[in-house]
């Protein structure tokens, strides 16, 4: 913990093998192969519709999936209860609109799942979350409600939430989507830094400068299929299939 | 045409309000059980497990689909008849029996409806930090829906506390009963029903104020 480490291994900590997925009779993610390994910093992107959250959702098990697998840190996702519960306990996630919960304090929020689920010491846990508080430079505010805070305060505090659970891997879903322009940076800084420290992230985004800083792969998704994924320097210059140029060109706006 | 009389209604409020205890007891305990099994129905309406939702759903519509005299008849005077056992129930244990079914019914739909109101994307966060059905419920989504559900819950307690005088009718000397009781001796029909009914409008007042101060603190957390 808390080495700066860079390279990634060779160790997978998400597998996804010919992830299928259906609602209804809307097939959202087709035959999805994905392998993140440990460290590994991937940026997915493309339009809306295309399947990236609900991707991520799987890994999670906030979305099922009913053919392939999911393989989280050598374990594979099933339906059974206890298994889902222990996969999320390593996957921490951020989400667009925060979720933070509005009746508890961002220090409570933070120490409430190491408290109940981990059965952390009420003392540790606030140390613990006060240090991540921190680290995402909001300790100050430890003592008021969501409510109190701007978006960019509550995103900061969500990733503290995540964090505070130790998880191997943390998965983004449009963290700055819901966000004022001003308010943007402060949460990239954020994960940034968190990226700069080893995490393994799997981040939903349209911040292409970040893709570009911290991405070890940018993974380009339409119609619930990986189009292309490639290192961000090639991606960005000479990506190959005319759907990638098409989406680059619209959101780089030129 | 007379004026009222005022000392009669000075002599008759202390002695009622000894009575207040009772009224309030009952209602207190139908308030308790009631909230209890309310929950219990409100769980089983979300989650519908099969057999128990349709038993839910007739328990419901038959206590909201007679009125609240006829049940407390049906277990003062009918059920002894059929159970021989229960002949020793006494009328306050039949007036919470009938208070707890009677607004169970109707506060497990507002108890349903508030846990309906919080956003399922308080679930998935707490899910997402590895909490169990449990713990969500337990932490996130009650404490939420206890917010959303006060009001009406505080008006279910009002419309109870006043509901209580039916009592009088299975021999129970609540407040109300007391009053029948000295104005049919006293013949100050008028001045007795006034002073109950001065009662009852405070003490619900006085929880009018309450609801107040409980609201402002479930709200506490949400004031910016």
């Amino acid at each position: 913990m808390g080495s700066v480490q860079t390279t990634s291994s060779d160790i997978p900590m998400i597998e996804l093998q010919r992830l299928n997925k259906w609602y209804g009779e809307f097939h959202v993610l087709r035959d999805i192969d994905l392998t993140v390994r440990k460290g590994e910093r991937i940026v997915i992107c493309g339009p809306s519709g295309s399947g990236k959250s609900t991707m991520i959702r799987c890994i999670n098990h906030l979305e099922e999936h009913q053919a392939g697998d999911v393989i989280v840190n050598g374990i594979t996702m099933t339906r059974d209860v206890k298994r889902v519960e222990q996969i999320r306990r390593h996957v921490g996630m951020v989400f667009q609109h925060f979720n933070l919960f509005p009746h508890l304090s961002v220090l409570d929020n933070c120490c409430l799942s190491p408290v109940w689920v981990k059965k952390t010491p009420r003392k540790k846990a606030v140390d613990t979350a006060m240090m991540y508080l921190e680290r995402v430079k909001i300790a100050d505010q430890a003592h008021k409600y969501p409510g109190q805070l701007s978006g960019g305060q509550q995103q900061r505090v969500a990733i503290a939430r995540s964090l505070c659970m130790h998880p191997d891997v943390m998965l983004f879903d449009e963290p700055t989507s819901a966000l004022d322009p001003e308010m943007i940076k402060e949460v990239l800084d954020v994960m940034i830094e968190l990226a700069e420290e080893g995490m393994t992230m799997l981040c939903v985004t349209h911040e292409m400068g970040f893709a570009r800083t911290v991405a070890d792969r940018v993974i380009f998704m339409d119609e619930g299929q990986i189009i292309e994924e490639n290192d961000p320097e090639t991606f960005f210059n000479h990506p190959r299939s005319p759907r990638t140029r098409a989406f680059l060109g619209q959101i780089l706006g030129h | 045409m007379s004026v009222l009389d005022f000392s009669y209604m000075a002599q008759l409020a202390p002695y009622l309000l000894t009575k207040l205890p009772i009224t309030l007891g009952m209602a207190s305990a139908g308030m308790l059980c009631a909230l209890v099994l309310a929950s219990l129905l409100a769980v089983i309406r979300v989650t519908r497990p099969p057999v128990l939702n349709q038993l839910t759903l007739l328990f419901i519509s038959f206590f909201r689909g007679t009125p609240l005299l006829v049940q407390l008849f049906l277990f003062y005077y009918g059920l002894p008849q059929i159970f021989t056992s229960l002949v020793k129930v006494d009328g306050i244990t039949a007036t919470i029996l009938g208070l707890t079914l009677h607004f169970s019914a109707y506060m497990a739909e507002s108890i349903r409806a508030a846990i309906a109101g919080v956003d399922r994307s308080q679930t998935e966060a707490a899910l997402s930090i590895g909490m169990t059905q449990g713990q969500l419920m337990r932490r996130i989504v009650l404490p939420q829906a206890t917010r959303i559900a006060v009001p009406t819950l505080m008006n279910y307690f009002i419309d109870m506390i006043k509901s209580t005088s039916l009592a009088f009718t299975l021999g129970v000397t609540e407040l109300m009963g007391a009053t029948q009781k000295d104005a049919s001796s006293s013949f100050m029909y008028f001045e007795a029903f006034l002073t109950v009914a001065i009662i009852y409008w405070v003490v619900v007042e006085l929880l009018s104020r309450l609801q107040k101060m409980l609201e402002h603190r479930l709200n506490r957390a949400y004031a910016r």
